[in-house]
């Protein structure tokens, strides 16, 4: 699914990515953790295709593809989606408005028609009820005004609606409180299936315990220091990041 | 010879043309208007409020004062310039001068007729002894202007208790028969008590010729009377339009003028509100989406009078390329206007780098308890917003126009004629060169 080779990316100046490795395949569930500043959030990025980081070494392939030089809404259509962290308020367009320019723009690259609107009514019902949305919710402004829970979920929903290949769940869960988690969570859960792959950065197990990971990666300056299973998450709960900062000095 | 000169020599014929009765209290009014711009001239760059909106070089054609009108226009040749499936009355002008074919007008309960009617016919010496030019006297050297020559444009006059039940179009087209041509319309519209009415109003040339529209517009709405006003600007890039608005509002009455401007070569709006009395509502609202070498002018001014009214204003601006805009509000409160609301906000986009805005809000506040609130900003598309939608799938292009679309679609939601609104957000949308699956 994506296969990432000795990554290196910067912005203005400032070397953030300095070699990173990952390969995620079908399937699989991938968390992320590693302390402030490590590069989580630039990883998340990069991979979208965000303009201000500059890539300056290595691939990033999706399927086999290089999607490294496409423009983030190109690789939005091969599949890629970015639950945001801090979501974009969007005034003056409705939730509804945005998903169907969402699906339709990316099933016109795809040389789809437009999906018929009474298709796209079933289907945003069916996906609001998954993430326990109310109806009211989808006729207002694009986050605007929306909780910082509201917006999570909004990203999950439209995640839902999109059906992405690969999905990078940026510290979804952070200003979630416990009930929201389970929701956002189960969500996700509900869309895993054995052709799609998801990404979870996050700084806390708490997530992890209702998406289970079948891999957990430490990033530490730029790179990915440490793998292993759902065990190092729990481990790394209970101890910080301080040992692996001493393991990788000693 | 230059346009004043021109003008000041072309009066008394002028008026001979018209066969104005000398003894008429129009006919006064007309050579104290004359005399006036006589005396002042068209304003210059040097007058504070023209500092940024230049004349000069609109007044060096060779315009022709007195059009002969006469067209072979057919409805097939502007039908796009209509709404069409609303039923309307219509007031066509070409070149000027009335054209019946086109037009669809009442004296059945209402009038919506044309002025030349109305300033000559005995049977309306009262309503315009009452109204006429009691609104744009104490403005501007081209308010006098356009009164000294004015003899065409729309009449209207709603009776008290009467809703109109349909709306009514004001269309002014310039053909190419004659060379460059000013054309001067004046319009009275007065709304009775109690009484509702829709007014569209266009200005379009047909020609690639240079016209120089100079139009007023006095509206006057009585206690408890609805006025909406629709002013669509959108005009080739040889065309330009000094427009002056007047509205004068009684006790509780509510009264907005929407001005849609997104071509044109050069485009001045004066619109100026009234309020006379208690509990009256004044709404302005306007979007100016430019590119080329456009430029749009809003100068806005409200002079609340009385206690507990409100006015609230909104003008929102996309510019491109080398566009221009200007926008001053200026909002007087009188010290006897307790208890007022005034709002007014002025948004603008800059999406052109040699693009540029001039954005002035002016309030002049003689009472101490109201609220008067104003906000302007000036910037660029939000690039995180950008990134956030391409990240959805949405193409740079489409994700610019949709931001644009939603920044002006505050300015639309109050646009009360759904053929126009279609029509208003497919300017837009070809104007933004995009095909957006939804109306916002």
């Amino acid at each position: 699914m994506l296969k990432i080779e000795n990554l290196q990316a910067r912005i203005d100046d400032k070397e953030i990515l300095k070699g990173l490795n990952i390969e995620v395949k079908a399937g699989e569930v991938h968390a992320i953790m590693g302390p402030n500043g490590a590069g989580k959030s630039t990883m998340a990025s990069v991979i979208a295709g965000k303009e201000e980081y500059e890539v300056t070494g290595g691939s990033i392939e999706l399927n086999g593809e290089d999607i490294s030089e496409l423009a983030p809404d190109e690789r939005a259509h091969a599949g890629v989606f970015l639950s945001f962290q801090y979501p974009v308020e969007i005034p003056g367009v409705t939730v509804t408005n945005f998903i169907k320019s969402s699906i339709n723009e990316s099933r016109k690259a795809q040389g789809l028609e437009e999906m018929p609107a009474k298709d796209l009514l079933k289907k945003i019902r069916e996906k609001s009820e998954l993430l326990e949305i109310d109806r009211k919710f989808l006729s207002r402004s694009l986050n605007e005004g929306f909780s910082g829970g509201e917006k999570k979920r909004n990203e999950i929903f439209q995640m839902a609606m999109l059906e992405p290949k690969l999905a990078i769940l940026d510290e979804t869960d952070s200003g979630l409180d416990i009930d929201a988690l389970r929701i956002v969570a189960n969500g996700v859960n509900k869309l895993k299936s054995k052709d799609n792959a998801v990404i979870v950065i996050t700084h806390y197990q708490r997530l992890l315990d209702y998406i289970v990971p079948d891999f957990v990666h430490v990033l530490y300056d730029g790179k990915i220091v440490k793998s292993g299973t759902k065990e190092l998450a729990l481990e790394l709960e209970e101890k910080g990041y301080d040992w692996i900062k001493e393991e990788l000095n000693a | 010879m230059d346009l004043k000169e021109k003008l000041i020599s072309s009066f008394l014929a002028f008026e001979n043309q018209v066969d104005v009765d000398v003894d008429s209290k129009v006919h006064d009014v007309r050579s104290k208007a004359f005399s006036n711009f006589e005396q002042q001239g068209f304003p210059t760059k040097r007058d504070e409020e023209w500092k940024y909106t230049n004349l000069s070089s609109l007044l060096k054609s060779n315009y022709n004062i007195f059009s002969k009108g006469e067209s072979s226009l057919t409805y097939k040749d502007v039908k796009q310039y209509f709404i069409n499936e609303t039923d309307c009355y219509n007031l066509v002008f070409i070149d000027g001068k009335f054209n019946a074919f086109l037009s669809n007008t009442t004296h059945d309960g209402l009038d919506v007729c044309v002025m030349s009617a109305a300033l000559t016919k005995p049977k309306y010496e009262e309503e315009i002894n009452t109204y006429f030019n009691k609104l744009a006297k104490e403005n501007n050297s081209l308010s006098d202007l356009n009164t000294a020559f004015s003899a065409e444009g729309a009449y209207v006059n709603i009776p008290k208790n009467t809703v109109v039940p349909k709306p009514i179009q004001i269309l002014n087209f310039s053909t190419g028969s004659e060379q460059e041509i000013l054309i001067q319309p004046r319009n009275l519209v007065i709304v009775g008590e109690n009484a509702h009415v829709q007014i569209m109003e266009r200005h379009q040339s047909l020609t690639g010729n240079n016209t120089l529209t100079n139009s007023v517009t006095e509206i006057f709405v009585n206690k408890r009377g609805m006025v909406d006003f629709y002013k669509m600007q959108n005009d080739v890039e040889t065309a330009s339009l000094i427009d002056g608005t007047f509205v004068s509002q009684e006790k509780d009455s509510v009264a907005s003028v929407h001005t849609f401007s997104f071509g044109g070569k050069l485009t001045r709006n004066n619109l100026e509100f009234y309020q006379n009395g208690e509990h009256c509502v004044s709404h302005m609202n306007g979007i100016s989406i430019l590119d080329g070498k456009q430029h749009v002018d809003n100068h806005t001014l409200v002079q609340h009078k009385a206690p507990n009214c409100e006015s609230h204003e909104m003008y929102k601006g996309i510019y491109d390329e080398k566009s221009t805009g200007v926008f001053n509000g200026k909002v007087i409160v009188e010290q006897a206007a307790q208890k007022i609301n005034a709002y007014q906000q002025n948004n603008n986009i800059i999406v052109g780098d040699k693009a540029s805005v001039n954005s002035k809000p002016q309030l002049e506040i003689f009472a101490d308890d109201v609220k008067c609130s104003h906000g302007c900003t000036i910037g660029q598309l939000d690039e995180s917003a950008l990134f956030y939608m391409q990240q959805r799938g949405i193409p740079k292009k489409e994700a610019k126009a949709l931001l644009m679309y939603a920044f002006s679609n505050d300015a639309l939601k109050d646009v009360k004629i759904p053929e126009l609104k279609t029509k208003i957000n497919a300017i837009i949308a070809q104007k933004l060169d995009v095909n957006i699956g939804f109306d916002l």
